[in-house]
Formats: structure tokens, sequence, C-alpha cells
């Protein structure tokens, strides 16, 4: 690749409104049975992904503390092994029974959303060779929501990984690296809640 | 299989002038999901230059046909038949190809097809309103659709949605992940919608309003739309070598 200069602008972004889950994930909308009755990311493992199940639950605060019911929620990871199942991977074969990618929507009823994954390995920063503590990188989406948000989800057993993690510790408001540690329910089970605005507001990143 | 060291280069940094700002009162809706806090910049490592691989195996045939994806056997949805085309895009103008686009629209009245979409303006029985498609060689991609319909909606006492097609775009890295909105050449209701004017700089308004197309339109048949696609260009630099000491 040679540097290309920048001729076009990105468009802006607009809000994905109250009917998201219209494209998205269809069923939740009603749309039983379009595109064979599933959304894409749906299903992140098989009985041959590699690496320690886990699951994820939680619900995305508004400033008032009321769940939203018309998100999307959306999950990239590495692999067991710290791949990404990506052509810009190039530091190994990453699992191919392994996307790496999961979306759901916030229930319209609950607001609760669910994902079952696997645990991913540590990844380098940038480009250097320093490993980061394990992480999940999430990507949300609603109505009201003017540009997708972007955050991550560390592990809360990782104590010393998440202790020494570049990302976590270049933080200025060290008080609120909590806002980005999973809640542990029981061995591999964890609840994780967004909060948009107010009180321990998640940490959202410009990437 | 050779280990190399993790690629450099980063995506072209988001220019916020013409983003909507995560506040923007006259959208109502924005007041309390806006976070009031900066986001954290952090530099684009592995984890946001990779993004999700999607394959054709993974859509169906008529996923990018909304006229036939909901309909019944020999029937039409109600509207203005039209085709919605272009190319994905990054910065640079290079074509991505290979890249999921979603979309999702109300049908010619202005209803979504959606359990909590309570509008007066009718259900089509023939319409879904939801499509997606890989993006082909050189990021070209094309949809057949209905127009949608404007619609009214609870923010001030009297606004109302331009026509418009939600558009949700993955590029190769996970930090293009981007949804928009397509807005149709000459609607009067564009410069007066509270969504559309969360953009800041209004000349960037401009680059969500697909123009008429009467070159590919089919005659006595379908109307056709281009609309082009731009997410974030990337870096890639020799020079850029790994910090020192690390």
């Amino acid at each position: 690749m040679a540097l290309s200069p920048k001729i076009y602008q990105e468009l802006p972004s607009q809000t994905a409104g109250p009917y998201v889950h219209i494209g998205c994930t269809p069923q939740m909308a009603g749309l039983k049975t379009i595109y064979g009755g599933g959304h894409l990311g749906s299903k992140m493992v098989n009985e041959k992904t590699l690496g320690i199940r886990i699951s994820i639950s939680g619900k995305i605060f508004d400033g008032t503390g009321t769940p939203i019911k018309d998100g999307i929620i959306e999950l990239w990871q590495a692999d067991a092994q710290g791949l990404f199942n990506s052509p810009d991977e190039t530091r190994g074969e990453p699992d191919q029974n392994f996307q790496g990618w999961g979306r759901q929507p916030t229930d319209i009823l609950t607001g609760e959303f669910h994902f079952d994954t696997i645990k991913p390995g540590r990844i380098p920063y940038l480009s250097t060779n320093r490993l980061q503590a394990p992480f999940i990188s999430i990507w949300v989406a609603a109505r009201g929501i003017n540009l997708g948000l972007h955050t991550r989800m560390y592990f809360p057993e990782e104590v010393e990984a998440n202790a020494e993690d570049p990302v976590l510790n270049r933080l200025e408001h060290q008080n609120r690296v909590h806002t980005l540690i999973a809640e542990p329910l029981e061995d591999g089970v964890y609840q994780f809640d967004i909060v948009l605005q107010g009180e321990n507001e998640t940490v959202f990143f410009d990437i | 299989m050779t280990k190399r060291p993790p690629p450099s280069g980063g995506f072209f940094p988001r220019n916020f002038q013409i983003h909507p700002p995560a506040y923007a009162p006259d959208y109502k809706s924005s007041i309390v999901r806006s976070p009031k806090l900066a986001l954290v910049s952090i530099g684009n490592g592995l984890s946001e230059i990779t993004g999700p691989v999607f394959g054709h195996e993974d859509l169906g045939p008529t996923d990018n046909d909304l006229i036939l994806n909901y309909s019944a056997k020999d029937k039409s949805p109600i509207g203005e038949r039209i085709i919605v085309y272009g190319k994905l895009m990054d910065e640079s103008g290079k074509g991505i190809e290979g890249a999921l686009i979603e979309i999702w629209q109300a049908n010619s009245a202005g209803r979504y097809r959606h359990i909590k979409d309570k509008y007066i303006g009718p259900l089509d029985p023939n319409f879904g309103g939801c499509g997606r498609t890989i993006t082909g060689e050189d990021g070209h991609y094309e949809f057949r659709t209905i127009k949608p319909g404007p619609y009214p909606w609870p923010n001030g006492i009297n606004d109302w949605r331009p026509s418009h097609i939600h558009f949700s775009l993955f590029g190769p890295g996970f930090s293009q992940r981007l949804i928009t909105q397509m807005y149709f050449e000459g609607d009067p209701l564009i410069k007066i919608c509270p969504i559309v004017n969360t953009i800041p700089d209004k000349e960037a308004i401009d680059l969500l309003i697909a123009r008429l197309d009467m070159a590919n339109t089919i005659p006595m048949d379908t109307l056709a739309y281009e609309f082009n696609l731009v997410l974030r260009g990337r870096r890639s630099t020799m020079f850029e070598n790994r910090p020192e000491g690390n």
C-alpha cells in the first residue's frame, strides 16, 4: 500500500432512529420470516470454536436511568489466541470457526442484550509488542445517538493485566476505569451495562 | 506462516465538523442519550483496523430487492419503483469490495413495518422494508425498492421526516462503522428536518442527498438514484514504525 490523499469526505452520520431493528435485527421488529428468520451476528460460536465460552448480558441506560429498548449493540473481538479473523491479520492463522463479530438488539420489552461468545486472547497495543489486557470492542447505535458509540469491555478477573493495560492506564480519570470492566455473575458469565450519560457514564472512545 | 509485526497505519481522523454532535437539543431524543464527557481518543490498533468479513453466502438472492423480498407471489408493493445504486469507497476514492450494506425504510405511505410504529399511514402487505447486499468489484452496490413516504414524528408539534432510507455500512476496519440516512434530491422537507439539521456543516448535508439519474433509469419501469457512500480512508506509510523502546 502507498499513501493516498484524502479527496472525499466520510459521509456525515445520522441517527439509527427508532426502527434500527428492522434493518439489523428484523425479528425483534416483528419481521419474523425475512432473511430466513435470523439476523447476521446472532450466533458467534459453534461447537468447533476454540476458547473458553462466556456470556455477556446487560442494558444500555440513558441519562435518566431508563434502559433503551430500541438500540443495537455489536461486538468485535480477537479469537482465543488473540488473532482477528480479518485480511489485515498478519500475525498468524485465526480460528476459522470464529468470525469475531456479533450483533444483538436491546430487547424491545426489557432493554436487555445477550451474547454468547468466547474470551478473547491478548493482542498487542498499536504496533508495539506490548500486550493489552483481553477486551472486546463494542459499538452502540440507537435513536438519539447521533454517531455510533465505541467502547470496550474488559474482564474483572484480569486484575494484573488490567493494571498494566496501556489504554486503561492512559485514562485521565482513573475513577472511570470501572465503567469498562464487566461485573462477574458466575464463572464465565458477565454483566456489562453501558451508561450513556450522567453518573458512572461509560468511557466512549474516538478511535 | 511467517509472523510479521502488526500492520501500522490507522484511519484518517474523523472530521467532527461534518458529524452531528452527540447533544443536539432540537432533536429531542439526543438530550438524554448523549454522553456529556469527552470521547477518549486512542490510536488505531489491530482491533480498530480490522473488522468482520461477510460473504455472499451469508445473503439470500433477493435480499437487495425490497420489491421482491417480502411480497407475495406475483404481487408488488405500492409506490414509486426506484433503484438506488452507487459506489462504496474510502476517503481516498478507493472502492471497497466485499462490504456489507444494510438498509431499512418506511413504505410509500411513510409507515414502518415495526411493532412500535402506529402511524395512520397503512402497512403494505407486500413490503417489508429492509434489504442488504455485499459490495461488488470496485465497491459497487445496488438496491431495488419503493420510494419511502415522508411521515410525522413526535419531536416538535409538527415535525416531518423527509423521505429517507437508513444505511448501515461496514468497511474493512471496525472504526469505519457508520450508520447514516439517504435523502432524495429536491425534497422540501430536508431543509426543515431537525435530524438533518443536527449536521453542523450545512454543505455536508449534500453528501447525503441521492441524485436522480435518468441515464440508469429503466424506461417505463423504474427510476434510478445515485448515492455514493464514503467511509474513512486509511494511512499506510513505510515511515510509521513501531515506537522506540517498546
